[in-house]
């Protein structure tokens, strides 16, 4: 079962992200830029963590995402052209990509190597909700309270940035 | 009351504080006056103190007073202390003495200038670091006031920074005294390599065992220390940057080119009369180049007509006076001759500034003549100076330069000789700048309306003047116990052991009053022909110029010592600094900079392609920099 | 059970898109979402190592990172807002006067 969601999963979110660099039209992009959200938190899900991917939903495929259309709407973008005359970044990005991505698969197996000494405490922790939120608010009380701050700056900065008529 | 000492040299600081960093908005009346109640206070300090120590019994007048540790390197060990002794007394209350007389008289000299404040925080200063000088117990300690008067010489030789000339003389003054330092620095190093300290206590008591009399050591530091001494007192050859200092204010000639800091290169020799007295040829130096002086600097005054240089060679010329008693042994009489020359030289001082005040500025004394009726006060005041510096019985000078002439009678005839024709000199000039000033026609402008000073800088005048006339009998001659200062000395100069002057310590009456009334009659002689010349016969003068037209000029330009100078040293160092300048700096110092700049330039032209304005392109670099470094850490 | 390592593969297959993406398109916004879509990657691989580890604390740094990611998209949508305000355009290949 498990396994099954997995790959369903996994291979939407790779499509949709493919398709999402693809797609000229902005708008499109977005909206497959929230499949691939919403499958990453079924992925959450799959891994025990509940919580996240409640947040991955609300937060990003909600807030986030709506964001970003909103603000693709409001300037009301004309489909992206490519620019003539730049085929040699488009090249140069390939094939480093390219060789980038085959670098990363093998890094991921040494990392998950070096890991692997540790492994076998696998367990579920249940009540995952209660468990994060217990940490939080004690490990992580001063961060938590600092990214508090931080989101109040970010709002103060959006509003000036962009409040002010130019 | 001892232990405060250090209280004297607060008082001046406390000013210095209040009046330059506080009194940006003080009236000038509250300056003048917290400059003066600064000095005051050290005065009466030190007043406090000596009669502190009248009381104690000679032997125990002493003592050294430590406030902490300044210095600990090593085998270096320097204290912040300060030395009380009959010696360092004296000159405390001769430095806080005249400098509160003169600070009153500044008041009123400099009511009218822009530069008020500025004036009396440098003026305080100065105190300070004389004060410093005077009473402190090491060398190095010495030095740091040393320099701090020779910052403050500067600085109010330049007071009127904005014309050329007191700049330059600020500056002249303090090159030339650099090369002093130089000699005081090297003699201290000197000093402490031989007896690892730089305590005065300590390496007097240590000198008679540790160093060989007339050895090479003791004659080379003393001769250094001289070199430093020549510098700051104006000696032969560093005499130069004195009579251009009389471009400052006179208030400040009157203080520090006058009475106090010039003086402290006679200080220091007296205070190392120890290690001079173990050094006969440097005591010849000593003496023989005051002589030189004495005589050249007055044989320069006679021809002056500036009022305010005619008193600055004279000053030179008293000072080595004061050098040639130190010479001879007679370190008493030096620093006699020095607190009754402060007294009558910062009075004729003050009466020429007196005389400038109300001159309009005028110092050409040419241009004076008659002023006597105009200014009453004035005249009586300077022409008691003028008798003082003259040395007529019964004023202070009298007794103070017969004192030296005397003792240096007993040492050599040909020193004496030369010292009695700079008395003849002396007076002679000096009258003469009386009587071209204050008697004869007056070839005043007619513009000018002279008046007489304000009050402020009269009671100056009238305090000095009766020091001036009660100050020689601190040190009376002949009668027995009469020489009182010479008592009080006896602690600090008996150090000196076996100096020449204590050998004499028996006095030949009926030959020493014989040789005043020769002195005596040598001043007359001096002033009789001034009279003649200035007064009876005006033509004279004139007529003499022409015939000795030869002789005229080269004492009139001052034996054109200021150019040969220039050609001999100004211009050499100049032409090499020049070249130094064009072919070293320009070429291979600012070359080697700008090459290595142009380098980079060049450089930078090929790598700047790198940037492309691409954000992308950047971050392309960033990702690939990245997957190096995982490669390198993960991979390898 | 699903082998923790395919979910790092899958993270790693993401965060790699991501990159491509950032190059490949020219529209500020697009980019921005590429950058997202990193982020996200990099959460996944956060949580399978946490359950992997059994540790929670993985998943609050998660937490974390998405509240930046709020907040960065805040401000950078502000920053493109204003810019198109300024140049009439999100294409970044014009925005380029950050060059010698």
């Amino acid at each position: 079962m498990e396994q099954v969601l997995f790959w369903i999963c996994g291979v939407v979110s790779i499509v949709f992200a493919v398709m999402m660099i693809l797609k000229r039209n902005p708008v499109h992009s977005a909206l497959c830029l929230i499949v691939v959200f919403l499958c990453l938190a079924v992925s959450y899900l799959l891994l025990g963590a509940e919580f996240l991917a409640a947040v991955q939903v609300i937060v990003y495929a909600g807030a986030i995402m709506v964001l970003f259309l909103f603000v693709i709407m409001l300037l009301n973008l004309d489909d992206e052209v490519h620019s003539p005359g730049k085929p040699r970044m488009a090249l140069i990005a390939g094939s480093s990509i390219g060789s980038g991505l085959i670098l990363l698969f093998l890094l991921t197996g040494g990392v998950f190597k070096a890991l692997s000494g540790t492994r076998g405490a696998e367990k579920v922790v249940a009540g995952n909700t209660q468990a994060v939120a217990e940490l939080l608010f004690t490990k992580y009380l001063l961060p938590f309270e600092v990214t508090s701050i931080l989101l109040l700056a970010a709002i103060i900065g959006a509003i000036v940035l962009a409040g002010k008529k130019g | 009351m001892i232990n405060y000492i250090w209280m004297v040299t607060l008082f001046p600081l406390i000013g210095v504080v209040l009046n330059g960093l506080a009194g940006v908005k003080f009236p000038r009346k509250v300056t003048g006056a917290i400059g003066s109640l600064a000095i005051l206070g050290s005065f009466l300090t030190a007043c406090l103190i000596f009669a502190e120590v009248l009381r104690l019994p000679a032997a125990q007048r002493t003592s050294e007073v430590v406030l902490f540790t300044w210095i600990a390197c090593g085998s270096l060990l320097v204290n912040i202390g300060f030395l009380v002794d009959p010696l360092s007394l004296v000159m405390l209350l001769t430095v806080s003495g005249v400098s509160f007389i003169i600070h009153i008289y500044s008041m009123g000299y400099m009511a009218e200038d822009e530069g008020f404040r500025r004036y009396f925080t440098y003026l305080n200063l100065f105190v300070f670091f004389m004060l410093i000088l005077v009473s402190a117990n090491s060398f190095l300690l010495m030095f740091v006031g040393w320099e701090g008067v020779g910052l403050c010489s500067y600085l109010l030789i330049g007071f009127w920074y904005q014309r050329r000339a007191p700049a330059d003389a600020g500056k002249k003054a303090f090159v030339v005294n650099r090369i002093g330092d130089y000699g005081f620095l090297l003699a201290m190093m000197l000093i402490f390599v031989t007896f690892k300290t730089l305590d005065f206590s300590t390496v007097f008591a240590a000198a008679p065992h540790t160093l060989e009399s007339g050895g090479l050591a003791v004659t080379l530091i003393t001769l250094l220390l001289f070199l430093g001494a020549c510098g700051k007192s104006a000696q032969i050859p560093l005499y130069v940057w004195l009579p251009d200092a009389m471009e400052g204010p006179t208030p400040v000639s009157a203080l520090i080119h006058a009475a106090t800091m010039v003086t402290a290169g006679v200080y220091m020799v007296v205070r190392c009369s120890v290690l001079y007295s173990l050094a006969p040829l440097s005591m010849d130096v000593v003496a023989i180049i005051g002589c030189l002086t004495a005589i050249y600097a007055a044989s320069i005054g006679l021809m002056q007509n500036d009022i305010k240089r005619v008193l600055a060679y004279s000053t030179i010329s008293q000072l080595g006076y004061m050098f040639l008693a130190c010479g001879v042994g007679a370190f008493s009489a030096g620093i006699f001759h020095l607190v009754t020359h402060a007294f009558f030289k910062a009075l004729l001082f003050l009466g020429a500034g007196s005389v400038m005040h109300g001159m309009a500025g005028e110092l050409d004394m040419r241009k004076m003549g008659a002023l006597k009726s105009k200014m009453p006060w004035t005249y009586w005041t300077f022409l008691i100076g003028t008798l003082a510096l003259a040395g007529i019985f019964p004023f202070a000078g009298f007794f103070s330069k017969d004192e030296i002439l005397w003792d240096v009678l007993q040492k050599s005839t040909v020193l004496w000789a030369g010292g009695a024709i700079g008395a003849f000199m002396t007076a002679f000039y000096m009258f003469r700048a009386v009587f071209m000033t204050f008697h004869g026609e007056s070839r005043v402008d007619e513009q000018v309306h002279v008046h007489e000073s304000p009050r402020v800088m009269l009671i100056p005048l009238g305090v000095l003047a009766l020091l001036s006339v009660a100050g020689g009998f601190i040190g009376l001659p002949l009668i027995e116990g009469g020489n009182r200062l010479k008592e009080f000395l006896v602690p600090v100069i008996a150090l000196a052991g076996h100096g020449a002057a204590a050998q004499h310590g028996a006095h030949e009456a009926g030959f020493e009053a014989v040789m005043m009334v020769v002195s005596l009659g040598v001043a007359l002689a001096g002033i009789a022909l001034a009279w003649l010349m200035y007064i009876k016969n005006p033509a004279v003068p004139e007529k003499l110029s022409e015939r000795l037209s030869g002789l005229y000029r080269l004492i009139y330009n001052k034996y054109f010592v200021d150019e040969a100078c220039a050609a001999v040293i100004v211009e050499p160092v100049k032409n090499g600094s020049l070249f130094l300048w064009r072919a070293c700096d320009n070429k291979v110092i600012d070359g080697a900079v700008n090459g290595s700049g142009a380098v980079m330039l060049r450089a930078s032209r090929i790598l700047q392609r790198v940037q492309t304005g691409m954000v992308q392109g950047y971050a392309l670099g960033f990702v690939g920099g990245v997957i190096a470094v995982l490669y390198i850490v993960f991979a390898m | 059970m699903v082998d923790t390592t395919q979910y790092l593969v899958l993270g790693a297959i993401l965060f790699c898109l991501g990159v491509a993406g950032v190059f490949i398109r020219r529209n500020a916004i697009v980019i921005f979402m590429c950058i997202e879509l990193m982020l996200n990657a990099v959460n996944l691989t956060f949580i399978a190592i946490s359950r992997s580890l059994g540790s929670i604390d993985g998943q609050v740094f998660v937490f974390f990172i998405m509240t930046v990611a709020a907040a960065e998209a805040a401000v950078g949508l502000a920053i493109i807002l204003s810019l198109y305000r300024r140049r009439q355009t999100i294409n970044v290949d014009e925005v380029n006067l950050l060059k010698w």
